[in-house]
């Protein structure tokens, strides 16, 4: 283990965290000012040039605000819970690739915090983990309300990750590997003689799209954001949370959504490659090709994240019944399709 | 270090374990169990065995203990709900629990000393030596399993399937 290798990998960690926060704060002003424009307002203007300094306005509220703990037998629990969301939110940006390779001086540094062998393992086993969070949250709050909205997201959560996982299955049959960076790597191939366009979205379509609602699912995003629910729940499992405790499950909530845009743009939408890779490293410079690709996947992720800010506010949300429907009963057998279809594509073409 | 690390997660594991049984509240239990599923996985990651450790976490902390945690808060167990057991039971469960642990203890005196192969091969552990040795040297009992789990997942949802026909009368 030497020192060198420690610090790169200390900086890159630092650096992740930090734009994760970054985007993940900005998320939460882009998604009002999307909101404003999708009802023709002004939306947030007030603080700073632009109302750019809400995030900051907001979190200063969340943090003064009163930290109220409800009578309950389990405190350490009530803390527990939004900090195992949080992290659980966090963890899956350790194994996603950010770049291609970068040349300093002479020392390659590699764009990624941990290149393990089983990655798409890990992060499926990350966001199974992501429902204690909540789940821990809800039944610690000592409120019916809290527990029930627990329970509705945690089994709405394990309800899609079956398709999530079996659509992801498709995909690693063609690309056979479970290695987020080799999968990001082979999407530089050429298509139809573009180099850098070989994205996974056009091998496997049906996938993709299982993909993503699972996603929304996942995140608990509007058409599935069941777990709160006003007329029913109250504020789902956060009812009795206050404070930075609240702003923590409600942080995480953006947080998840830019993780999973960059996983989705990662896996199907050729990450960090982008049309030309090979002739702007040829002709310009590899660092430049590599600091593009970069730019070009944090487009893609942002692109994503308002393509969820779209959804939220153009489709009414499902009930409680079609939400399992259409996660039992239609996803799940679409994606078994989809694996037998590619097996079959796979056997044909070779 | 890697004799620190395991150090840590053994005492953590054999706490995790002990705090287990001796929860009061069942809930406090699961997540203490929960706590002793990730110091095992980390075992299997100091083992180099990476696809076990990643599936034993979603198997068994992603999903038998969700569904175990879910049962217990829907049920809402505490201390006051806890039944009082009679002395009959508890001696019946200190003399089983003796029983397994004399005979854990017999087994292991008579282990030899484990010797480690000559040649390790660090690679054994990956998903691709194990897909390999599943698919190539045990098939048949891979697809046996298969057909297993295939099963009693059909059972599963045979039994929960609500019955239509009318309820024969109770006498």
């Amino acid at each position: 283990m030497e020192t060198s290798f420690l610090i790169e990998k200390g900086i890159l960690i630092l650096v992740i965290w930090g734009i994760t926060m970054l985007i993940a704060l900005y998320s939460t002003f882009g998604e009002r000012v999307v909101a404003a424009y999708f009802q023709d307002r002004r939306g947030p203007n007030r603080a700073g040039p632009g109302g750019l300094l809400q995030p900051l306005a907001d979190g200063v509220k969340m943090f003064t605000k009163e930290d109220f703990i409800p009578n309950t037998p389990n405190k350490w629990l009530f803390i527990f819970g939004p900090a195992l969301f949080m992290t659980t939110a966090l963890l899956t940006s350790s194994v996603l690739p950010w770049g291609d390779k970068l040349n300093i001086f002479g020392y390659e540094v590699s764009l990624f915090v941990a290149d393990i062998n089983v990655a798409i393992l890990f992060i499926l086993g990350v966001i199974s983990i992501g429902v204690y969070g909540i789940m821990i949250g809800g039944w610690a709050s000592n409120n019916k309300f809290a527990l029930l909205g627990a329970v509705r997201a945690s089994s709405q959560m394990i309800s899609y990750e079956v398709a999530m996982g079996l659509s992801i299955i498709a995909l690693l049959m063609l690309s056979g590997t479970l290695s987020v960076r080799e999968i990001a790597a082979q999407q530089g191939g050429d298509f139809l003689g573009i180099s850098g366009m070989k994205w996974n979205i056009f091998y496997q379509p049906l996938g993709f799209l299982i993909f993503l609602v699972c996603a929304f699912a996942e995140t608990n995003r509007t058409p599935f954001d069941l777990p709160e629910c006003e007329a029913e729940l109250i504020g789902g499992y956060h009812t009795e949370y206050s404070s930075m405790k609240l702003g923590f499950f409600l942080f995480a909530e953006y947080i998840s959504m830019f993780i999973s845009s960059a996983i989705i743009a990662t896996l199907y939408f050729g990450g960090y490659n982008y049309p030309g890779v090979n002739w702007v490293a040829d002709h310009i410079g590899p660092n430049i090709a590599t600091i593009l690709g970069v730019v070009v996947l944090f487009a893609k992720i942002i692109f994503f994240i308002f393509f969820y800010m779209w959804v939220r506010w153009t489709l009414p949300r499902f009930r409680y019944d079609q939400l399992m429907n259409l996660g039992w009963k239609i996803l799940i057998p679409l994606a078994i399709a989809n694996i037998i279809i590619t097996g079959t594509a796979i056997l044909l073409l070779n | 270090m890697t004799f620190y690390i395991f150090l840590f997660l053994a005492a953590l594991a054999v706490f995790c374990g002990l705090m287990t049984v001796t929860s009061r509240n069942p809930v406090h239990s699961v997540i203490f169990l929960i706590g002793c599923f990730f110091a095992i996985a980390g075992h299997y990651l100091l083992l180099n065995a990476q696809f076990l450790a990643v599936v034993h976490i979603i198997v068994y902390a992603g999903a038998i203990m969700v569904l175990f945690l879910f049962t217990l808060m829907m049920m809402n167990l505490n201390e006051a709900s806890e039944g009082h057991k009679p002395a009959l039971a508890r001696i019946s469960a200190v003399v089983s629990a003796g029983l397994l642990l004399f005979i854990l203890i017999a087994a292991l005196k008579k282990t030899e000393p484990f010797a480690p192969p000559l040649t390790i091969d660090h690679s054994i552990g990956l998903v691709k030596a194990l897909g390999n040795t599943l698919l190539n040297e045990y098939l048949l009992p891979f697809e046996f399993v298969s057909i297993l789990l295939l099963s009693s997942m059909v059972g599963a949802v045979l039994i929960a399937k609500r019955d239509k026909s009318p309820k024969p009368e109770l006498e």
